[in-house]
């Protein structure tokens, strides 16, 4: 079961369109403020990179049902210049760097699942879910 | 466990707003150490904060509680810099594990002998400034009566450095002849160093080769730290140079042989920079400290007075070793 909707990231105001987003898809799912902030500080770090890196992408955020838990899904997808060295960008002292991929370990950790296909010169396509506990 | 937190969070919250006394935030400051230790995040305390407080204050405007939802926001990315901090952390551990292991092999790998040769009482002492040492002693010696001791530093310190000697031992090892002169030992060396390691690596090495049967030292050096003699007959210094490239530098590099006659009470004493550049707050440690420090001790045995030396240079430096340290003591009996 799925329900989606997204958010097209070109310029930084599609940013703050995308987390609201995210946020009012949470809050419906009964997630806490704090798992709220987290959510959508994910959303931002991920849309950031498509708006920075990328140049354009898209924001999509899904409500999904797995083994009885809901949750929310957001799939971060751009045709930019993909991630040369994912294994870098996910280790930690990485995202300090500011460089293309930055943040990511912080997006892993801020929610449950977290995905990440890359391909050089084709783009990215990042999943990271959160499930309601 | 956190729902335990938050009610004791709450109850001194609770108190806190009665009664603005020191134990209060004393009480508190106890508790954020469990926040820390249960890992409880920034932006969990806000959201704990802001909870007690309702169930405490209920009454107050709704811009207090919308205060909180942005003070949440703020906190997170102090919350993802901690758990990375954490990860790091850990991290560093494992890091630390691996390098104690890697201590222990160096240690197992270039374990030398110390020969037993008439009329000769050795002593050594090799302290690493850091988990591994870039400093090295081997010892080479036969049943007839030669001992030749390898004193060598790489210029540079850690792992590198540590790698670079078992180069060096596998070198010396190779060589399995005792009575080789300091002149063909460094030539060798040299030539394995050169082919093996990078540009920027260079090795210091003083080779001395003592003959049981006259007792006679022979000596060489590759840009090494000249060896100290001390007289016993005149109660003088001297130093023991002799010409050569560092090792590595180029493989044409040639080396010398020179000799010294030791006599009883004699001590010769090889080191690394690390024993003369030590430093004090005064600057650096004067030679005339080192002799007058073996002075001292002469009348020991040559392991006794290359642990004096070492302890008391050691001490002077507040025990803050910044180099690798290490010295052989011959003393002829």
């Amino acid at each position: 079961m799925s329900n989606q909707s997204s958010v097209e990231i070109l310029t930084e105001w599609d940013i703050v369109a995308a987390r609201q987003l995210g946020r009012n898809v949470a809050k419906e799912l009964g997630f806490g403020t704090v798992d709220q902030a987290r959510i959508t500080t994910a959303i931002s770090e991920l849309a950031r990179n498509i708006y920075l890196y990328a140049g354009q992408g898209k924001i999509e955020i899904q409500r999904v049902t797995e083994k009885g838990l809901n949750g929310i899904m957001i799939i971060a997808t751009d045709n930019g210049p993909g991630i040369p060295d994912i294994r870098k960008v996910m280790e930690d002292g990485f995202s300090t760097s500011g460089g293309l991929g930055a943040g990511l370990p912080g997006v892993k950790r801020l929610m449950d699942d977290f995905r990440i296909d890359t391909n050089l010169g084709e783009g990215t396509d990042i999943r990271a879910t959160k499930w309601l506990r | 466990m956190v729902q335990i937190i938050e009610s004791q969070y709450k109850e001194i919250l609770a108190r806190y707003i009665r009664e603005q006394s020191e134990q209060n935030l004393y009480a508190g400051q106890r508790l954020s150490r469990q926040f820390l230790q249960e890992n409880v995040q920034p932006e969990e305390v806000i959201s704990m904060h802001k909870a007690a407080l309702e169930e405490l204050h209920g009454e107050l405007p709704a811009e207090v509680w919308h205060s909180f939802d942005l003070l949440v926001e703020m906190m997170i990315s102090y919350g993802m810099a901690n758990r990375e901090r954490q990860s790091l952390v850990k991290k560093q551990e494992e890091l630390r594990v691996e390098m104690d292991l890697a201590a222990h092999v160096q240690d197992t790998l270039l374990k030398t002998d110390r020969p037993d040769v008439e009329g000769l009482d050795i002593g050594v002492v090799s302290i690493p400034s850091r988990a591994m040492n870039g400093d090295y002693i081997y010892f080479v010696y036969d049943d007839e009566g030669s001992a030749g001791v390898a004193v060598a530093d790489v210029i540079g310190k850690g792992i590198p450095a540590a790698l670079c000697m078992s180069m060096i031992k596998f070198g010396l090892d190779s060589l399995d002849n005792a009575a080789a002169n300091p002149s063909e030992v460094l030539g060798v060396i040299n030539r394995i160093v050169e082919k093996s390691i990078d540009d920027a690596m260079f090795v210091s090495m003083f080779y001395g080769k003592y003959n049981a049967e006259n007792a006679v030292l022979t000596f060489g050096s590759a840009g090494h730290e000249p060896a100290i003699l001390y007289r016993a007959e005149t109660d003088r210094f001297e130093e023991l140079r002799a010409k050569g490239l560092l090792l590595g530098v180029s493989p044409k590099a040639k080396y010398e042989d020179r000799d010294v006659q030791l006599r009883t009470g004699d001590l010769v004493i090889a080191m690394t920079d690390g024993v003369t550049e030590g430093r004090t707050e005064a600057g650096f440690i004067d030679q005339s400290i080192i002799f007058d420090m073996v002075r001292e001790k002469k009348e020991a045995g040559a392991q006794e007075i290359a642990e004096y030396l070492y302890e008391e240079l050691s001490r002077m430096q507040q025990a803050d070793l910044r180099d690798d340290f290490t010295l052989v003591i011959y003393k002829k009996s």
